[in-house]
């Protein structure tokens, strides 16, 4: 894809955050245009996930900055992150499992009537609408989530991220407990998703998954940035070398990760 | 042919389950509330026949409604700790504590500026227990939500602390009598309203429950969803008005003692019939307390995006955090909740016996608990309704009122309340394997 004549959606710039001395994210810079799949890669550990939540707002980063739109963004809680359109599929999928899908799609954000009180019922019929378009085999809204398939609950995620209208999505191993035909599902979604001009953030420790699906890859390894390619200008044995040796190929650029 | 009967039996007996699956999934009553409701009546029988008839009689009824006020206001707030994966082990120290400086309020200090039996000292003694109660709740959720203390010690802390303060404040004095409007939360004769106001309750109670669920199938219709079968709708409208209107029967049942009836004959110069003068209690003002804020508090459960984030943050913490809810906020609400009924509570108990006393509400924390857990609150999180709550303070009282009337051992009783508890859990966890 040719991206030198759109403005970047999402630019991480520099950004650092340590544990305990531990530098869980040093000095990362990514970034990501409409309509772009950036697989995120790199072994459990690397800081991937790490990285994605100072961009969701469930990490404070210790340095760096995020620029959305081109302008200095301060993402402090999730709910700055969503105030910028940033939505986010967790690989825990962080569902509320005691209540049912409405209640999770609109939790924290719930549609009240006038008098201020939740008005359960036009959650329910929006839950419905959405979830018929995204999984038209589901019918249990009045179930806790607990009672859910893995593949239903993972919907209920997506349905959470996509209703509140994401410009940038970010999915962290979102087919991870899913069977074929259900990643399938996801796939096709992300595809309908590019098309839209939403800009996703993919993430995984397993090349297959993000590959296929990815515009470009940026992989990470001890909390640094490997390098960053089009996967059209490498092959998957090269991205493999850079997630494993940390060995950047010709058509990558480097980044303070890279082993050379 | 043995075999064949087998068949018929099975095949008998699970047309009956299924019978009951239906009428549960048509009228959406929660199989836990009705194995709760039967398991109340089977102790009130229970009693009933080893008491010789004493128990199910409006005069036990009524003082089990008053006597079960405290713990059931009690109780819909520690739901609220409860589902959010806390404890609070301090509300009896804090009923304690509030109890006594509510006493020391409108007995000793109220009088000398407002005059002895001024109208507003109850107001000002109920609003400043209140605020105490809140204050102390919100100090201790925001020791749990901020320096991350797990509730269960801050509470047991404080459950030496508040009690401690509850002696230190009058040197352990008891400090009485009440004030006389205030002593009307706590029921007795003048504590009740009366038979043609009871029945105005019960009727408006009707009337609501009525429109309830007419609005509700309204909603429902308005977005084309599934809808309860028209019977079922029937069926819980009497259900729910039938309950209403027998408790309101069985109040005005209950009857002032005939020297109290006949004073009261006399003030007003009337003369007595032949048959003697039956004047009714009606529906007790702590219990209407109690009702008044179970009915409050199931709606901010239910109701209120506060509540939402409630159970939310109780079956996932961390998913709630990431959903954008101010959780730490949300911890301190809570407790400063439990605070604010632990007054109500101190409230009702100090005006039933007409003195603050630092004994005060010893004990409570654990028959609060063992309410909200009978009432099926999970200390795992999540799980818990209001409803459940008041039905388990109910439990707890008609077993320790039942024993008193059989005539049971102190000792026994305390037994008895220990076992039922952890079989009553039992219970639960059972249910909840079989159903989820």
């Amino acid at each position: 894809m040719d991206m030198t004549n759109k403005k970047p959606l999402v630019e991480i710039k520099n950004v650092s955050i340590s544990f305990g001395g531990v530098h869980a994210v040093d000095d990362v810079s990514v970034d990501l245009y409409p309509g772009e799949v950036v697989g995120l890669l790199g072994h459990n550990g690397a800081g991937k996930s790490t990285l994605i939540k100072i961009l969701s707002g469930s990490y404070k980063s210790d340095g760096g900055e995020i620029y959305i739109d081109g302008e200095k963004a301060t993402i402090k809680t999730p709910r700055d992150a969503k105030a910028y359109g940033i939505e986010t599929i967790y690989q825990t999928l962080a569902l509320a499992d005691n209540v049912d899908a409405a209640a999770n799609l609109f939790l924290g954000r719930e549609l009240t009537t006038p008098l201020g009180t939740l008005d359960d019922v036009a959650m329910e019929a929006a839950a419905r609408e959405v979830m018929g378009r995204l999984n038209p085999n589901f019918k249990k809204f009045k179930e806790p989530v607990s009672a859910l398939s893995g593949g239903q609950r993972q919907s209920v995620a997506i349905a959470r991220a996509l209703y509140f209208n994401a410009r940038i999505l970010i999915m962290d191993e979102p087919t991870a407990a899913l069977g074929p035909q259900e990643t399938k599902m996801v796939n096709d979604l992300i595809i309908e998703l590019k098309k839209q001009g939403i800009g996703i953030f993919l993430i995984s420790h397993d090349i297959h998954d993000v590959f296929d699906m990815a515009d470009r890859v940026a992989v990470m390894n001890n909390g640094k940035l490997v390098g960053t390619a089009n996967t059209a200008d490498i092959t998957k044995d090269e991205a493999l070398g850079m997630i494993i040796i940390g060995k950047v190929p010709e058509n990558a650029i480097a980044g303070s990760g890279a082993s050379q | 042919m043995s075999e064949d009967t087998n068949i018929k039996s099975n095949n008998k007996q699970s047309g009956f389950k299924v019978a009951i699956k239906n009428f549960l999934d048509a009228t959406e009553i929660d199989p836990r509330m009705l194995g709760m409701i039967i398991a109340l009546l089977a102790i009130w029988l229970v009693f009933d026949f080893f008491s010789g008839g004493r128990f199910i009689t409006p005069r036990n009824l009524w003082n089990l409604g008053v006597q079960s006020s405290s713990v059931a206001v009690m109780a819909t707030g520690m739901v609220f700790i409860i589902v959010t994966r806390n404890i609070d082990l301090s509300i009896g120290s804090m009923l304690g504590v509030i109890g006594m400086l509510m006493g020391i309020l409108q007995a000793e200090i109220l009088p000398d500026l407002v005059g002895y039996g001024h109208w507003s000292i109850w107001i000002v003694t109920l609003t400043a227990g209140i605020m105490i109660g809140v204050t102390i709740g919100a100090f201790q959720g925001s020791l749990v939500a901020y320096l991350g203390v797990p509730a269960f010690i801050v509470t047991l802390g404080g459950l030496l602390v508040w009690r401690g303060a509850a002696w230190w404040t009058t040197s352990g004095r008891t400090v009485a009598p009440l004030d006389d409007n205030f002593r009307l939360m706590g029921g007795g004769i003048n504590g009740s309203i009366g038979y043609w106001p009871s029945w105005i309750v019960g009727i408006i109670a009707c009337v609501a429950i009525l429109y309830s669920i007419v609005n509700a199938r309204r909603q429902r219709k308005r977005f084309h969803f599934p809808l309860r079968p028209l019977w079922a709708e029937t069926l819980l409208a009497f259900l729910w008005s039938g309950m209403v209107l027998g408790a309101v029967a069985v109040a005005n049942n209950y009857y002032l003692p005939s020297r109290v009836a006949a004073k009261i004959a006399e003030e007003k110069g009337l003369t007595i019939p032949e048959e003697g003068l039956f004047i009714s209690y009606g529906l007790p003002i702590p219990l209407l307390i109690a009702i008044g804020v179970v009915i409050v508090m199931h709606f901010i459960a239910t109701r209120t995006r506060f509540g939402r984030y409630i159970f939310a943050f109780g079956g996932n913490p961390e998913a709630a955090e990431l959903s954008g809810i101010n959780t730490k906020k949300l911890t301190i609400m809570i407790f400063a909740i439990i605070g604010g009924l632990a007054a109500i509570g101190a409230a009702i108990t100090t005006a039933r016996l007409n003195a603050a006393t630092n004994s005060l509400g010893i004990l409570d924390e654990l028959l609060v608990i063992a309410a909200a857990v009978i009432g099926g609150s999970s200390l795992s999180g999540g799980i818990g309704t209001i409803a459940g709550a008041l039905l388990g303070a109910l439990v707890m009282q008609s077993l320790q009122s039942g024993m008193i009337l059989v005539g049971m051992d102190s000792p026994m009783q305390n037994i008895v309340v220990g076992i039922v508890l952890v079989f009553a859990v039992f219970i639960d966890t059972l249910y909840r394997k079989h159903a989820g």
